[in-house]
């Protein structure tokens, strides 16, 4: 069996591949998977061992040459990335290789001969190739073969020890593996999940072969830069040897974007300065801003703008991304709100909104004092303590009733500020909704009034009364121990604690009926500035820049990889096509979304519902841990 | 080389299984489904257009009679290409890793590759689905932090649900794979 396959694999280098001259071939013998002779240097290859070779498809009609790449012994594969023409020097192809190692920490060697041939080889050719594989010494040595015109390709990959001892060479089963040199030199992998707890050594590994071979195709810009028009020793054929992919645009705004960026990052940096003067400080003033959701928005706003254009240029890609994410989030805002403005002065809406503001604060408020008269009375056929009803009736319509005369002294003034708070849609449609929600706060500030009376109360009221429950069975809130301990009374102090918890139980629905309505109508308010906050948080995080490569370019977000079967005969090596599988379009949202101000209510729905029944106020949502109105 | 030979899934549908066989070291199955079938299709039409048909005698609003009809199309677009699988395919390369494609009918492809770096094992699996006890093939995953833990299960042929004899042959060409894999794989 041994002498045998020797004698195999002598006659496949004796028959071998022509180089550049096109030869006559004969049917190039189906490589023999023999197993390697003792003494194969270790680490390389194991009895039986299947080879991978990454091919590119701009190469498979490249002129006969040498592969030049990559060989991953972890993997044991070799990733190929240009075919260096005949006729060379090899020392200048082992300087050229020397330099992009140098430029791209990437351990680029030449791994074997390429050949593309029409005919049958010469003869001095199967010398001709023993000798370049003496020059250029790497182990596995490939010998990559393909018939012009059709589809059956042949490769080897040999170790032999060298011309001293040419019997003991084995020769290894390659696996072609085709890729799209273009492609995957642009595209990012995102890898499932990434483990919290992975150390920093063994990235590399863990991250898998096809990481690794990514990895080698995207560090290795340098080999790209020569095209086929250059006049350099030597000539390289790999995905931009046609011609180097430029754009004018591109490079006009690469020129253009130093100064604007600079010119914008001042501009931005003194507004941020007058925004963060003292003045602005001061307590009347800092509470205001801290209320209003449309200053958060502006604040949100101007610290992306800074970040989009500061002249440190993004470090990552997934950096890069977020500066064009929000780019594009500013640009798509600042359309929708010149359209909103155009159309809103088209039909002369901020007029007509003006004038029908008045009547409408009116009617809202007339319809609260309808709603406290129903109260005041019978309301729902339940009886309720008339005194305490008129005393709470009575206080509320006194409060709408200045509520009223306010709205009607600042009549005249209205749409002079409506058609200001307009114009502040040309900043961008979510500021505009952060001011609508702010004007719906204003406008129902008498409403969060009664809420809160009406909650204050009743929080008084459960506190008085469970604390009196606790009296009334001779038990006692243990503050120190924050627990309930039993207490010995005096007579007195049980019957009046007694006689008010009567009085309270008594008082209960009148307050709880309050309490309930003004809750509803609060949280009928909050329902509506939460959607609106929706809205707005909706344009401030999606990620529309990443959603449109993914729409556009797919294979620039890639979850991974797939795999076809190319046509396959028996007796020639596996050939498969390699594809770039994209990112679903939920896992690029979830990636690449945006940090907004993180205005979501944090309570559960349990602790919503206990905080009702309590009476503590509810504030729906927070901002950097300020309350909002 | 190919061959077909033909199987049930759990429910008692037909289910056709064909084994390419490229090369030793890497195998494809393909399994599928049972088709849809005019009579089902029929009955969910009918169905829907006479409630519409009943709906549209309660409220003589012609709307509803194109709404129906919409809808009809729109959930049969749909369905075609969101749920119903036409055939799945596992593809298994020795030191690559293992492919699964689902295609639905329309014509859609998912695909997810595992390499091989990562499968600690392909396995049969027993689990309880409503009344029944059914077996399932499936991929385990390593766990990169302990050497010989499992971190994730990921199941095969969901839609197709073949019985216990198609997974044995599925199983026993993957296991020939993967000792053949191991073994060329050890460290020196």
């Amino acid at each position: 069996m041994g002498l045998v396959s020797r004698g195999a694999a002598e006659a496949g280098r004796g028959a071998a591949s022509a180089v550049d001259r096109p030869g006559p071939p004969d049917a190039v013998p189906n490589p023999t998977p023999t197993p390697p002779a003792e003494g194969a240097d270790p680490g390389s290859s194991r009895p039986g061992m299947v080879l991978k070779a990454f091919f590119p498809t701009c190469c498979a009609s490249a002129d006969s040459g040498l592969l030049v790449g990559r060989w991953v012994p972890e993997q044991s594969s070799a990733v190929v990335l240009a075919v260096v023409h005949f006729p060379f020097i090899p020392i200048q192809v082992k300087e050229l290789l020397a330099q992009v190692q140098q430029a791209s920490q990437v351990g680029v060697t030449v791994l074997g001969t390429w050949c593309h041939r029409r005919q049958e080889p010469e003869e001095s050719l199967g010398h001709f190739l023993e000798g370049l594989g003496a020059i250029f010494s790497h182990r596995p040595w490939f010998q990559l073969c393909r018939e012009r015109g059709s589809k059956s390709w042949s490769c080897k990959a040999t170790h032999w020890q060298g011309p001293a001892s040419p019997a003991a060479s084995g020769e290894d089963q390659v696996m072609l593996i085709f890729y799209d040199q273009r492609k995957v030199l642009l595209s990012q992998l995102h890898p499932p999940t990434a483990l919290p707890d992975r150390q920093a050594g063994d990235t590399t590994a863990s991250a898998g072969g096809l990481a690794a071979v990514f990895d080698t195709v995207a560090r290795s810009e340098a080999l790209f830069q020569s095209d086929r028009f250059d006049e350099g020793p030597v000539r390289l054929s790999h995905w931009q040897s046609e011609g180097m992919e430029a754009s004018i645009l591109v490079e006009l705004a690469k020129w253009a974007a130093g100064p604007v960026c600079l010119f914008l990052a001042c501009l931005l940096s003194l507004i941020s300065a007058a925004s963060a003067c003292r003045v602005f400080k001061l307590w009347p003033l800092s509470f205001i801003w801290s209320k209003l959701s449309t200053c958060e928005q502006l604040r949100h706003r101007l610290e992306q703008l800074t970040l989009i254009f500061s002249t440190r240029k993004a470090e990552s890609p997934a950096q890069l991304m977020r500066k064009a994410n929000m780019l594009v989030s500013v640009l798509l805002d600042v359309a929708l709100g010149l359209m909103l403005l155009s159309w809103l002065h088209r039909k002369d809406l901020i007029g007509q909104l003006a004038d029908a503001l008045i009547p409408v604060a009116d009617r809202v408020a007339e319809e609260l004092q309808h709603l406290l008269q129903w109260l005041m009375g019978a309301p729902a056929g339940l009886k309720m303590n008339r005194a305490l009803d008129q005393v709470l009736g009575r206080f509320f319509l006194y409060h709408i009733h200045l509520w009223i005369s306010y709205i009607h002294l600042m009549s005249p003034f209205i749409e002079r500020i409506l058609w200001h708070v307009g114009l502040s849609a040309c900043l961008g449609l979510t500021v505009a909704l952060s001011i609508l929600s702010d004007i719906i706060a204003l406008l129902t500030f008498h409403i969060y009034c009664f809420y809160v009376y009406g909650a204050r109360l009743y929080c008084l009221k459960i506190h008085g009364l469970s604390s009196l429950w606790r009296l009334f069975r001779g038990k006692k809130w243990n503050v120190l121990r924050q627990r309930v301990d039993s207490c010995s009374y005096d007579l007195d102090q049980l019957f009046i604690g007694t006689l008010l918890f009567t009085i309270l139980v008594f008082l209960l629905p009148t307050t709880a009926l309050y309490y309930l309505v003004f809750t509803l109508l609060r949280l009928l308010v909050v329902a509506v500035q939460g959607l609106i906050h929706l809205l707005v948080d909706l344009i401030n995080s999606l990620p529309l820049y990443s959603l449109g490569l993914r729409l556009c370019r797919p294979y620039r977000l890639a979850a991974g990889v797939k795999f076809r079967v190319l046509e396959h005969e028996t007796g020639r090596p596996l050939r498969l096509l390699m594809q770039i599988n994209p990112l679903p379009y939920s896992r690029v949202v979830h990636t690449y979304r945006l940090p907004t101000c993180g205005c979501h209510p944090k309570h559960s729905w349990g602790s919503l519902c206990r905080k009702l029944f309590f009476g503590e106020l509810i504030y729906p949502w927070r901002q950097r841990g300020n309350k909002q109105d | 080389m190919e061959d077909e030979q033909s199987f049930s899934d759990i429910c008692g549908g037909r289910l056709a299984l064909q084994r390419r066989f490229y090369s030793p070291s890497c195998l494809e199955f393909c399994l599928s489904c049972p088709r849809i079938t005019l009579r089902s299709l029929t009955a969910v039409t009918c169905t829907v257009w006479l409630a519409a048909y009943g709906l549209f005698t309660l409220c003589e609003n012609t709307m509803i009679l194109s709404a129906a009809i919409f809808i009809t199309l729109l959930g049969l677009l749909g369905y075609l290409h969101f749920v119903k699988i036409d055939h799945e395919t596992l593809l298994i390369i020795d030191s690559l890793g293992i492919q699964m494609t689902s295609s639905y009918a329309s014509g859609k492809e998912s695909t997810t590759f595992i390499e091989m770096g990562q499968v600690n094992d392909v396995v049969i699996n027993e689990a309880i689905y409503m009344q029944k006890v059914i077996y399932y093939l499936c991929i385990l995953l390593k766990d990169p932090v302990e050497p010989h833990g499992i971190s994730q299960v990921v199941p095969l042929f969901q839609s197709a649900k073949p019985r216990l004899d198609c997974l044995i042959e599925v199983y026993r060409s993957c296991q020939d794979i993967l000792a053949h894999q191991k073994a060329t794989s050890t460290s020196p």
